[in-house]
């Protein structure tokens, strides 16, 4: 057995512990796996290129951007949280436990498309949950309300990923389908479809519990970096500590320019 | 028949778009390299079908190299956030009627079309009416928005801009990584592995090998991004051979609920860019990883759950 190829793997753990750019790591470990394997390099970049190809699919959701700009440009996260400022019973996790629900369902009747990070979660349900918290807790610092945030696009990974195999007639039942075909084992996708739902069940409740405990990390001791005691670049005199927390919204404004590159 | 090349024209004009207003953006340093990036992107949804594979391969080199040499940037945003907190107070509640568009056209277009008399009219190419149905959502909300609103006509491309420079190069990173996915699964990388994975695992039991075999598929998925790649390679190497033959467990719980124990991986991995990195970009979070982060308290606990689910349902 030829263990060359595997060396492509290595360039790929070693690129990520070393932090090298994830764009270049990934071309180079396919090339070189390619390469070790034997074809010759017009042949590794013809099938780079083909597989590439094959997959542009993933790009056709970022066509909403212009209608999401658009309404930024007019104010929408900052309407969205003023909704959402309206509910007194709206807390972070109470809203993403039913975003949760959402993105399971329209998975799982294979209409997965029509919701994700550019769709939904950056006009809608990241704004509003940042202003859930807000409601509740006064304004974030802005780790937490990264945090917020992240557990906003979590939770529509999570909604996804085990939502829409209940869908029989998704890309990944397919594939299982026809792996198991070529071992002579005959299954029909609904068959297969079935078997998501107990793993659906069970991670709605392991998201849900985490999401319940967001909201009592949130409002267990404060962080309170308004009060002065977190000194903090010369802090501890309040009214120079008070200036340090962002006023609401700040933290969707833009980086400054120029740390584009380096944050990722 | 409206097709999902034709969607891709339609994705394709909008990066065209994107570069040609980043090579006159005067804000941004890098201008350049962004029209370079996006025109090359636009170039490969485009025209991609009709290039070659080789030429598609040269495509994928010359992105890599742009971003690797640190050429993309960002430029100014057209409005500040005080412009638009003021206007939010002025519009309401009215400015989600454009989003609830979107996605009503999207989701009822493509229910109505599937499941009424309208599917034998075959007007959408099969398995891609969401598609087109999204774009077709897009378009008429566009309209909504220039009827009511009456923006610059520019606005909607120059704000689309403002959110593709956010993201940046990761919204090309997943295609490279199904790429990557390909030539790992075609050059045997998944079977020399699968057999290696074999010769750990004590003969005999049941349980020792469930585990192996869900451990298996998050492990792989971790490294490739991608649990499509994994689950050929564990079935191969654990699934089928062993759970299936020997053990006699349920080929369809050891299937699904594989997969599914695969995308515990996907929750945890950097590889799965679109999942992790490109959501990171778009809420400008300081931490890219801070996605990840989240995510892997409920994926531990889900992974250890499915493998149980495996061991329980399958024998």
């Amino acid at each position: 057995m030829n263990y060359l190829p595997l060396l492509g793997i290595l360039i790929i753990i070693l690129g990520f512990a070393l932090r090298f750019n994830p764009m270049v790591v990934v071309p180079v470990a396919a090339i070189a796996t390619g390469l070790l394997a034997g074809l010759d390099l017009v042949e590794v970049i013809s099938k780079l290129g083909k597989a590439f190809n094959d997959s542009r699919l993933i790009a056709i959701p970022w066509i909403v951007l212009p209608v999401i700009g658009l309404l930024e440009r007019y104010g929408l996260q900052q309407r969205a949280r003023a909704v959402i400022a309206g509910f007194r019973a709206a807390t972070v996790g109470r809203l993403l436990i039913l975003y949760l629900l959402y993105r399971q369902a329209i998975s799982a009747i294979g209409l997965h498309s029509t919701a994700g990070h550019p769709q939904t979660v950056r006009p809608l349900v990241a704004p509003m949950a940042v202003a859930a918290a807000e409601a509740k807790h006064g304004p974030l610092d802005e780790a937490t309300s990264d945090k917020v945030k992240a557990y906003a696009a979590a939770t529509d990974n999570v909604g996804l990923f085990f939502g829409e195999d209940i869908f029989f007639a998704i890309g990944s039942i397919i594939l299982i389908q026809q792996t198991l075909e070529s071992y002579g084992i005959s299954l029909s996708p609904l068959e297969l479809a079935v078997w998501a739902i107990p793993t659906a069940i069970a991670a709605f409740i392991v998201h849900s519990t985490r999401l319940m405990l967001l909201d009592r990390s949130l409002s267990s001791p404060r962080r309170s970096r308004g009060e002065g005691d977190h000194p903090k670049g010369g802090g501890g005199v309040a009214g120079e500590a008070s200036a340090t927390t962002p006023p609401p919204g700040s933290a969707w404004s833009p980086s400054p320019s120029g740390d584009g590159e380096d944050r990722r | 028949m409206i097709t999902g090349q034709h969607v891709l024209f339609l994705v394709g004009a909008m990066f065209a778009a994107f570069a040609l207003l980043s090579a006159f953006d005067r804000t941004n340093p890098k201008r350049l390299g962004n029209a370079a990036f996006w025109g090359l992107f636009a170039l490969s949804l485009i025209a991609g079908s009709w290039l070659g594979d080789f030429a598609n391969g040269l495509i994928v080199l010359a992105l890599a190299a742009l971003a690797g040499a640190k050429l993309i940037g960002r430029g100014a945003s057209p409005t500040t956030e005080a412009e638009r907190e003021g206007r939010g107070e002025r519009f309401g509640n009215a400015l989600f009627l454009p989003i609830l568009i979107v996605l009503l056209i999207a989701v009822t277009g493509t229910l109505l079309y599937l499941y009424t008399p309208l599917y034998e009219t075959r007007v959408f190419e099969k398995n891609r009416e969401t598609f087109v149905l999204l774009c077709a959502g897009v378009l008429i909300a566009l309209a909504a928005i220039f009827a009511w609103l009456k923006p610059p006509p520019l606005a909607p491309l120059q704000e689309g801009r403002r959110l593709i420079d956010a993201v940046g190069w990761a919204v090309v990173l997943p295609m490279m990584l199904a790429a990557l996915g390909v030539v790992l699964a075609d050059t045997g990388v998944g079977r020399t592995i699968g057999g290696l994975v074999l010769t750990v695992i004590p003969e005999g039991t049941i349980f020792p090998a469930v585990v192996a075999f869900g451990l298996g598929m998050a492990l792989f998925t971790i490294l490739t991004g991608n649990a499509f790649a994994a689950f050929p390679v564990m079935a191969t190497a654990i699934g089928v051979p062993l759970l299936i033959q020997t053990y006699h467990g349920d080929p369809a719980v050891i299937g699904a609920i594989g997969m599914l124990a695969g995308f515990c991986g996907t929750l945890m991995t950097p590889m799965a860019a679109n999942f992790n990195l490109v959501p990171s970009a778009l809420l400008e979070l300081k931490d890219p990883n801070g996605v990840i982060k989240v995510q892997i308290g409920t994926a531990l606990p889900l992974l250890a759950i499915n493998i149980l689910f495996i061991w329980w349902f399958a024998f």
